[in-house]
Formats: C-alpha cells, sequence, structure tokens
C-alpha cells in the first residue's frame, strides 16, 4: 500500500508545476486522504452495514427455524425485549460482572505495581509469572478454572480452603456470577497491573526526592503525588478494560453456561441463545440494539471524564 | 513507593523483605492456575484427578501424543491461517492510514480516529446476527476468509491508534531533511522511516496476534468442521468433561503457548499495545 503511494502520487513533485492554485489544493487534499481511504472503506463496511441491518432485522419478526415468517412489525421486538424478566437480569449481570471485574482487578493492579515498582530479586521474573494470565487463551484459562481449579471434589480451591471448612463447595453451579468474575478478574489484573506500573514508572524521580526532601512520608507522598498522576492511568484501564469486559462470552459460555438457569447469563451470552439457540433474529437484533444504545451512554460518559481528566492535567 | 527502599535502616531492610516475600507469593499465586495446567498436562489421567491433588508423579508425553491423534492439527493450521493473514492485512491497511493521520494530517483528524475507536466499542453481538444470516446466503459459513476478514476489522481500529501514536514520535527534522538530501518519497518510507517504527510495527502485530488466535465468539457461531480454530477444539473437551483432565490441560497448554511465548518475549510492547499507544 504505502510503496503504491509512493509511486503513484509523489515523485515528480518539483517537477510538475501546479496547474490551477484550487485544482492542486483539491488534489492536495485526495492525495492526503488517499492512504487512508482503504482502511476506513473496510471498517465501514465491516461493521457499519451489519449495524444497520441488525436495526432493520430488530424491525421485523422472523425465526429462522420457519423460513417466510419474516415480517414487518415495527418496535413490538423492543417492547417484548424490556418486557423480558431474563433480558433485565442478563443486564443487571452484565453489570455486576463489568464492574467487579474492573474494580477488583484495578484494586489489585494498583497494589502489584506499587509491589513490583521497587528494587528486589527477581523482579523481572514475578512480572512475567503476573503478565501470564492475560496471554493464556481465555478459552484454556476458563476450562482450567472450571476443572482443575474450583471443581468440587477434585479442584485445588476447595483442597486450599479445606482447613477453614469449605467441604465439597460446588463453585460454579452454587456461586457461579462469583466464579466468572474470580476467572475474569485473574485475568485482567495483568492489564491493569502493566498499566498502572507504567504510570509509576513514568513519575519524575525528582518530585519524589523532593518530596521527601520536604518531609513527606511514603503515605503521604502517595496520597498527595503519586495517585494523583496515576488517576489518568487508571482511568485508562478502567475505560479499556471495561469495554472488553462488557464483551465477554468465553468464561460465560464455558463455566456456567449462562446458568443455572440464566443466573448468571449476561447480554452477550443471552443474545447469542436466543440468536443461535432460539433462532429468533428480530428479538435477538433489538437486544443487540439496546446494548449498543447503552454501550454509547456508558461510554460518551467514560470518555468524558477520561478527557477532563486530560484537560486537568494539561492546566 | 520507590522512595520507600532508598533509605535502608535496619526495619526499613527487614520490610523491605517482607514486601519482596509478598510480591514473590502474590505472583506465584497468580501464576499457580498455570503451572497446573501445565503440570496437568504432564500427568496420566489416573493422577490428573485425586483428592488431595497429586504433586508427585511419573510424568508423560501420552497427552501430547493423543492430541494429534484426535485431530487437533486442522485447528491449528486454522487458527495459524486465520491469525497470520488477518495480521498482515490489518498492517496493509492500518499503516497507510495512521500515515495519513500522524505524518500529514488530513482534515477532521480527531473525528477519523473517534470513528476507528468507536468501532471497537460497538459490542458484537450487536453484528452477529446479520454476519451470520449474510454469510449464511452468500456461502461463507464455515469459511477461513470469513474469520480473516472480521478478525482485520475487529483489530483494524486498535491498530491504526497505535501505528498513528508510532509514526507521530518521528521528529520532524528527519523527515524535512530527508526531502533536502532530495530523497523521493518511497526513499523516505523505506530507508528513514521504516527502520524507525520496525519496534513499532512490530508491537502492533503482536496485539493482533494476541486478539485473534485467542478469539472465540465469532469462531463458535460462525465455523464449524471446516473452519474451527483453536478455541473451538478446547471446546470439544466440554461434553466428556471430568473424564480426561489431563488430555484437556494438554490441549489448554498447547493452544495458550503461542501467544505466551510471544508476550514474554517482547513484555515491552505489550504494554503500549494495550493501551493503544497512548502509554509508552
Amino acid at each position: 500500500m504505502s510503496t503504491d503511494v509512493a509511486t503513484t502520487a509523489v515523485p515528480p513533485r518539483p517537477v510538475s508545476p501546479p496547474p490551477a492554485p484550487a485544482f492542486s489544493a483539491r488534489r492536495e487534499g485526495w492525495r492526503r486522504r488517499a492512504p487512508l481511504l482503504p482502511a476506513l472503506v473496510f471498517a465501514i463496511v465491516v461493521t457499519q452495514i451489519p449495524f444497520l441491518v441488525t436495526l432493520w432485522y430488530s424491525l421485523n419478526s422472523w425465526n429462522l427455524v420457519r423460513p417466510g415468517s419474516e415480517r414487518f412489525v415495527g418496535l413490538s421486538n423492543y417492547a417484548d425485549v424490556f418486557a423480558d424478566r431474563v433480558f433485565r437480569q442478563a443486564a443487571l449481570n452484565t453489570i455486576v460482572i463489568t464492574a467487579g471485574c474492573v474494580i477488583v482487578a484495578m484494586l489489585l493492579g494498583v497494589g502489584l505495581a506499587l509491589l513490583l515498582d521497587r528494587k528486589f530479586t527477581g523482579r523481572s521474573v514475578v512480572r512475567t509469572l503476573i503478565t501470564t494470565p492475560f496471554l493464556i487463551m481465555p478459552v484454556a484459562g476458563a476450562l482450567v478454572w472450571k476443572t482443575t481449579m474450583l471443581d468440587p471434589l477434585f479442584g485445588i480451591v476447595n483442597f486450599v480452603l479445606s482447613p477453614f471448612g469449605v467441604g465439597d463447595y460446588d463453585w460454579t453451579s452454587s456461586a457461579p456470577l462469583v466464579s466468572v468474575v474470580a476467572a475474569l478478574v485473574w485475568q485482567w489484573t495483568p492489564f491493569m497491573t502493566l498499566l498502572v506500573l507504567a504510570g509509576l514508572q513514568s513519575q519524575g524521580r525528582d518530585v519524589l526526592e523532593a518530596a521527601q526532601v520536604d518531609g513527606a512520608g511514603p503515605a503521604r507522598t502517595f496520597r498527595s503525588i503519586t495517585l494523583p498522576h496515576l488517576r489518568r492511568y487508571i482511568e485508562l484501564g478502567v475505560l479499556l478494560g471495561a469495554i472488553y469486559v462488557v464483551n465477554t462470552f468465553d468464561q460465560i459460555y464455558i463455566m456456567t453456561q449462562g446458568g443455572p438457569g440464566t443466573a448468571s447469563s449476561n447480554l452477550p451470552f443471552y443474545i447469542y441463545q436466543r440468536a443461535f439457540l432460539g433462532f429468533d433474529v428480530g428479538q435477538a437484533a433489538a437486544m443487540g440494539v439496546v446494548v449498543v444504545i447503552g454501550t454509547i451512554v456508558v461510554a460518551t460518559l467514560a470518555l468524558r471524564l477520561l478527557f477532563r481528566s486530560f484537560a486537568q492535567e494539561d492546566r | 513507593m520507590t522512595t520507600a527502599a532508598v533509605a535502608v535502616t535496619g526495619p526499613r531492610r527487614r520490610s523491605a523483605g517482607l514486601l519482596t516475600a509478598l510480591t514473590w507469593i502474590i505472583g506465584i499465586v497468580f501464576f499457580f492456575p498455570v503451572l497446573w495446567m501445565v503440570i496437568t498436562a504432564f500427568k496420566h489421567e489416573a493422577d490428573a484427578y485425586t483428592d488431595p491433588p497429586r504433586l508427585f508423579f511419573t510424568p508423560t508425553l501420552e497427552q501430547f501424543r493423543a492430541l494429534f491423534d484426535a485431530g487437533a492439527w486442522p485447528y491449528f493450521l486454522n487458527s495459524l491461517f486465520a491469525t497470520t493473514v488477518s495480521t498482515l492485512l490489518v498492517l496493509l491497511l492500518a499503516v497507510p492510514a495512521a500515515y495519513a493521520l500522524a505524518i500529514r494530517p488530513v482534515k477532521k483528524t480527531q473525528d477519523v480516529l473517534f470513528f476507528f475507536i468507536s468501532t471497537k466499542m460497538l459490542p458484537v453481538v450487536a453484528v452477529i446476527v446479520p454476519i451470520y444470516v449474510i454469510a449464511g446466503r452468500i456461502g461463507a459459513l464455515d469459511n477461513i476468509w470469513t474469520l480473516v476478514v472480521l478478525y482485520t476489522a475487529m483489530n483494524l481500529p486498535i491498530a491504526v491508534w497505535m501505528m498513528r501514536s508510532f509514526l507521530q514520535e518521528i521528529p520532524a527534522e528527519v523527515l524535512e531533511a530527508a526531502a533536502m538530501d532530495g530523497a523521493s518519497l518511497r526513499q523516505t518510507l523505506l530507508r528513514v522511516m521504516l527502520p524507525m517504527v520496525a519496534p513499532g510495527l512490530a508491537a502492533t502485530a503482536l496485539i493482533c496476534v494476541i486478539f485473534s488466535w485467542n478469539e472465540f465468539f465469532f469462531s463458535v457461531n460462525l465455523t464449524a468442521s471446516q473452519a474451527a480454530t483453536v478455541p473451538l477444539f478446547l471446546v470439544g473437551f466440554m461434553t466428556s468433561e471430568g473424564l480426561y483432565w489431563a488430555q484437556l490441560a494438554a490441549a489448554a497448554t498447547l493452544a495458550s503457548l503461542p501467544v505466551v511465548l510471544a508476550g514474554w518475549v517482547a513484555q515491552k510492547q505489550l504494554v503500549r499495545g494495550l493501551s493503544m499507544g497512548a502509554i509508552k
């Protein structure tokens, strides 16, 4: 792509004088835009068009197993969606899972980053160990958690907890949300740790030394200097983490299948069930649209927060 | 916080030692499920599920051998194909776009960047139904190219943001000097800019590889027997789950290995990639 641009667009620049100023300005504009267009067109075609189709489907009643059942029904799918108790529960679960995972992972991440931001023997080894859960294939991680870790009879977790009187506790069916969040926290804590650690290491040493000279203890230095400096990194971690965790599917599919019943369904999993097990295209599409609207609201708020904190830093 | 470790007096040193021990313990706890997965992969099935869990046993390679007898190869080849081709496509699309956004910014650069990132915020569940229906109509279900296209779209926004941040770091003076020396655009791109952004290209490729190798949602919904990727091979163990833990652990180990190794090697780039280039 880039060589393409190189050969066609630019070489004769000094040789050919611009024919007319207005024309050449427009040509220059297109020459600048040209390298951008393939990516832009691709992104629009692959992401925006399917979404427009989703909007259309959401106004239709259509079940894939009944060919010819497709007909326009207006907003009735949306009425059904909001009346659906399971949908409301899945929405609530999505919030609980996302908030629970992001908050716990971030708290752990800040703690771990502080511990890793010291000089000690084997520091890079420990950092590597902590990074690894993020690199493990989520499906593989979820399977390991479901079997060798959380199995009621042979799982490590119950073995470790047995001195505390925990018997053959069946984690994934008795506490499905806790199990899913645990596996997610395990996967996302490394992400938060790495981001916060990068923030800690970008702190000016001189500021910290000045604080020490001025007689500030470690706690005071942390509260007044480090934490405000970390704020931007923490917000970035929470925002990016939330974008990914809202879409959690793998862990739920593997560990609980949304169950028992629908106790641990989140929206991605429930929509998957409606679309691919219930074949209800119209309803699944309407749910998808509702999820997008919810995401836009939350993301706009989060982005505003983020930009405000950037502006504060600049002042 | 580092300052706490700087002035070392008696009790300070002891508390530093305690903190180091604590850090190590937490690190090992975090790594433990991975370690246990790898250990289990070398067990005979009879050693895999015991109460209490068995740490000492006769190791065996039997599980890994059995995986390939069970037909793991096609899954790995599909994953390899989808990951490699989509990563190359992403770079091919994202690098020129990032160039247009960083070196000679077009009008409304902010809007374009915002558009790219907003496609990343669009939940995939909102587009899976039409993608499934359209793919079905054009006969693209269970076709590895469908995954290639979707993985490309999935990673494109991240790559554009990352590459833009790397390209912005090239000092304007360098480009001016190249122009002054009469370098053509082609020469400037290949001889001046490429060496400077090579680490950035590697970081971007790494992130794309991680996300497409590990992807499950599109794969489970759009593929069946022909184009299924590695995560689906793992899911195959769920039906017989409980009986074949060692086999499952071997499969999980093998499935995770490529990305884990790549991530270990390129830890520095990982941070930058995960923050979409925002954190240096």
